[in-house]
């Protein structure tokens, strides 16, 4: 096999054992890597009833075969399991420069399975693999565990681990590596500790080979050319990072805010990115392989918080700010500090504490339950709750289930703003048709990277589209949730997609496979990877009733901004995007889709 | 004329690609553990530090060969290693004061920049933020210079 490892490790947890296995080369053909060959390795073994926190539950990390190596952003893994926020599928992809080290240590993938009776965590070094054990490092936050780890195991380790929030199985905690890069929604870290695994450090001093070196180098020339001269990747992500779209969404009176009451935010510009950078921004920073350089490396300093890091990224800004109603951002950015340390979901975590401030604004949760007041735009507040969450402990058991379990709680579901569970992301899908048929459709929940419809509807990539349009998004969502299957099972970072597309990610697979993926292989390779993951996803009971969207976005109107009055017509798109999906109407891929796919 | 390459550690954000264009044309694979450049990622700090072989005008590793595998040779100033004479004994590693030149066990011979040959360095080619040039011995300098002087000029009262 060219530019796979062709070797995977599987990890059995409950006996102790650590076995290599050869990667299976037909399904490394028909799902790529990453996000796809993990999906498939998970639907093999994983019965789709598994309850997500036993131990019948695997964790797969999967890096793609274009992992750790150059041209475009091409440092990332996938963490794949059964999500238990959710009940779906879940895929959670993370960067910096740990997936890379895998692949130099020689591994596609890591297959996790059992539980182990005590924590440990796992160490490899090069073909030199064994589980340790870690109790002296549970409980310990993210930068902690990864600092022990290097001076116990090796300097140039690389670390991926769950902090407190995962160990106590915070059901949207997070898997962190390299200290601030996030595997972040689903609950994949909760996963994590309920197998009593802390960490995963792997030294690799191997290479990777690719099948056509002088292909592949042509094919990095090109894109590097073509994510220079982008202006989002060559320019706006380096400069402002992700945080450059807190003005534009907010403009577009698209920014979710006060549990999405309503779509413009009038502290939008204290949050902005460009505040970001005139504050706490110290400089930009990439992950391996990356052009771009987006990540904000920041340092709060000040009277009221203290602490360093990277972030927040945009969606932090709006999940902790925005929604929130915080305006405040030293603490917004404490918070993002605490999710990262604790490993949360900052999405998730900002998602749910607006939720149960708008729970408290109507008299639904009472002052006494929390021991102090909790109304929309008190950044102090913020900190607490999010730090609660993460401990898991007090008026925290309640936030760490997520949105949707605590609005159901207090008999008001409705009032969490998740598709099947999960938080959507920073945009209205009232705004933003488009984003509001993707979010529906989306096999892990509402989501913004399964097909970023933003890139379309408001950055005008690869063409502008109308947003308040329905006309064509079903079509556009399917291009786009396919195509990005394949991105996210080739190891290569999404933000690529706003500069490069299919031809050039057709040019990069082959040279490196030697496997002839032409561009229309490569999106039926993308269908296929999407019908695989609904499939899982039908038969874990997650029905089509629940392609749907809170009740707020489908019949609350925008009060206000340049969509006023719109709401998410999601009956206009929903049915022709089973159309172009080739499901029938009831939303379950037909015997007929299935086959063509090699599925059947 | 020496060249150089030059590396500006304010303009680099630590993607370590220079480590990957470096080993993937001279060892054939993506492998920063065969890399001539070396790319350190100080996150606390918020630094990252690239460094490699200077060219040295009198090189250690050079004056230390048993063999005279070690040459620099002119016009270019290129430091290189004569791969027919070098018996890999390992000398110039103990040497020279920076590491930057390492045996490697697949060759058991020594290795180190050589500037891709005079060409463009491959890890200067594919620098997405140009914190790495290669220059001729005096222009950066005369940058540094002239940045400075510029800072100089700004703060001075008019006459």
């Amino acid at each position: 096999m060219k530019g796979w490892n062709g070797k995977l490790l599987r990890v059995d947890l409950s006996a102790g054992t650590c076995s290599v296995e050869a990667l299976n080369g037909q399904w490394a053909k028909e799902f790529l890597g990453g996000r796809g060959l993990a999906s498939k390795y998970l639907v093999e073994e994983v019965s789709p009833e598994t309850d997500p926190l036993s131990p019948d539950n695997k964790l797969i990390m999967a890096t793609g075969p274009l992992t750790g190596t150059y041209g475009a952003a091409n440092g990332r893994y996938m963490a794949v399991t059964k999500s238990p926020l959710t009940g779906t599928i879940a895929s959670s992809n993370s960067g910096g420069y740990f997936p890379s080290e895998l692949r130099y240590a020689g591994y596609d993938m890591i297959i996790f399975e059992g539980r182990s009776e005590h924590p440990v965590y796992l160490q490899i070094h090069n073909n030199k693999v064994q589980l340790v054990a870690a109790l002296h490092l549970w409980g310990k936050e993210t930068q902690e565990t990864e600092d022990a780890i290097l001076a116990e195991f090796h300097g140039d380790a690389k670390v991926a681990c769950i902090g407190p929030a995962g160990e106590r199985q915070v059901l949207f905690a997070n898997i962190i590596n390299d200290k601030h890069r996030a595997a972040g929604r689903s609950g994949v870290g909760a996963v994590m500790g309920s197998k009593n695994l802390k960490a995963v450090a792997v030294r690799g001093t191997g290479g990777v080979k690719v099948a056509d070196p002088k292909g592949y180098r042509d094919a990095a020339m090109e894109a590097y050319g073509m994510l220079r001269a982008n202006p989002v990747t060559g320019e706006g992500l380096g400069a402002l990072g992700t945080p450059v779209l807190v003005n534009i969404i907010n403009q577009a009176g698209s920014l979710p805010t006060r549990n999405s009451q309503t779509g413009t935010f009038e502290g939008a510009e204290a949050i902005s990115g460009e505040t970001l950078a005139a504050t706490y921004l110290r400089r930009n920073k990439s992950c391996m392989g990356c052009f771009i350089g987006c990540g904000r490396v920041t340092k709060l300093t000040g009277a009221r918080f203290e602490g360093d890091g990277e972030g927040p990224e945009y969606e932090t800004l709006w999940s902790l700010g925005a929604a929130c109603g915080v305006s405040d951002l030293a603490a917004v950015t404490k918070a993002n500090y605490i999710c990262n340390e604790y490993g949360m979901d900052t999405i998730t975590a900002g998602s749910t504490v607006a939720c149960a401030m708008e729970l408290f604004e109507k008299g639904l949760i009472k002052e006494e339950e929390i021991g102090m007041p909790l109304n929309f735009g008190d950044g102090d507040a913020l900190v607490k709750m999010v730090e609660l969450a993460g401990k898991n402990e007090g008026f925290g058991t309640k936030l760490a289930q997520g949105s949707y379990r605590l609005a159901e709680s207090y008999g008001v579901p409705e009032l969490s703003m998740t598709s099947k569970k999960l938080e959507f992301p920073a945009y209205d899908g009232r705004g933003l048709q488009g984003m509001a048929l993707q979010y529906a459709t989306s096999n892990r929940g509402a989501c913004h990277v399964r097909g970023y419809l933003v890139s379309p509807e408001i950055l005008g990539l690869p063409e502008k589209l109308d947003p308040a349009a329905t006309e064509g998004k079903a079509t556009w969502a399917k291009i786009f949730q396919d195509f990005t299957a394949v991105v996210d099972s080739s190891g290569t970072c999404l933000f690529t997609t706003f500069g490069i597309g299919v031809p050039q990610f057709a040019k990069f697979c082959t040279a490196a496979t030697g496997e002839d993926f032409k561009d229309e292989k490569l999106l039926e390779l993308g269908d296929r990877i999407y019908n695989l993951e609904r499939v899982f996803n039908l038969k874990a009971g997650i029905d089509p009733a629940q392609d749907t969207l809170p009740k707020r976005l489908l019949s609350e109107p925008l009060p206000e901004g340049p969509y006023k009055g719109a709401v998410a017509q999601l009956d206009k798109m929903l049915p022709e995007y089973y159309q172009v999906r080739g499901w029938g109407d009831d939303g379950v891929p037909t015997e007929e889709k299935l086959a063509t796919l090699g599925l059947g | 004329m020496q060249k150089l390459i030059r590396i500006e550690p304010e303009k680099c954000v630590g993607c370590k690609t220079c480590e990957l264009a470096c080993s993937f044309k001279n060892a054939g694979e993506f492998a920063p553990s065969k890399t001539r450049i070396y790319n350190e990622v100080f996150l606390e700090e918020a630094k990252f530090i690239t460094v490699t072989c200077m060219q040295c005008d009198e090189p250690w590793c050079e004056k230390a060969c048993p063999k005279a595998a070690i040459s620099k040779e002119m016009p270019s100033g290129i430091v290189y290693v004569d791969e027919h004479r070098c018996v890999g004994c390992r000398t110039c590693v103990s040497a020279c004061p920076f590491g930057m030149i390492k045996y490697l066990p697949e060759t058991g011979k020594v290795d180190k920049c050589n500037l891709c040959n005079n060409d463009t360095p491959e890890c200067v080619a594919f620098c997405p933020t140009a914190c790495l040039t290669l220059d001729e011995e005096d222009k950066p300098l005369r940058q540094k210079i002239l940045r400075f002087v510029n800072t100089m000029k700004d703060g001075q009262m008019e006459a």
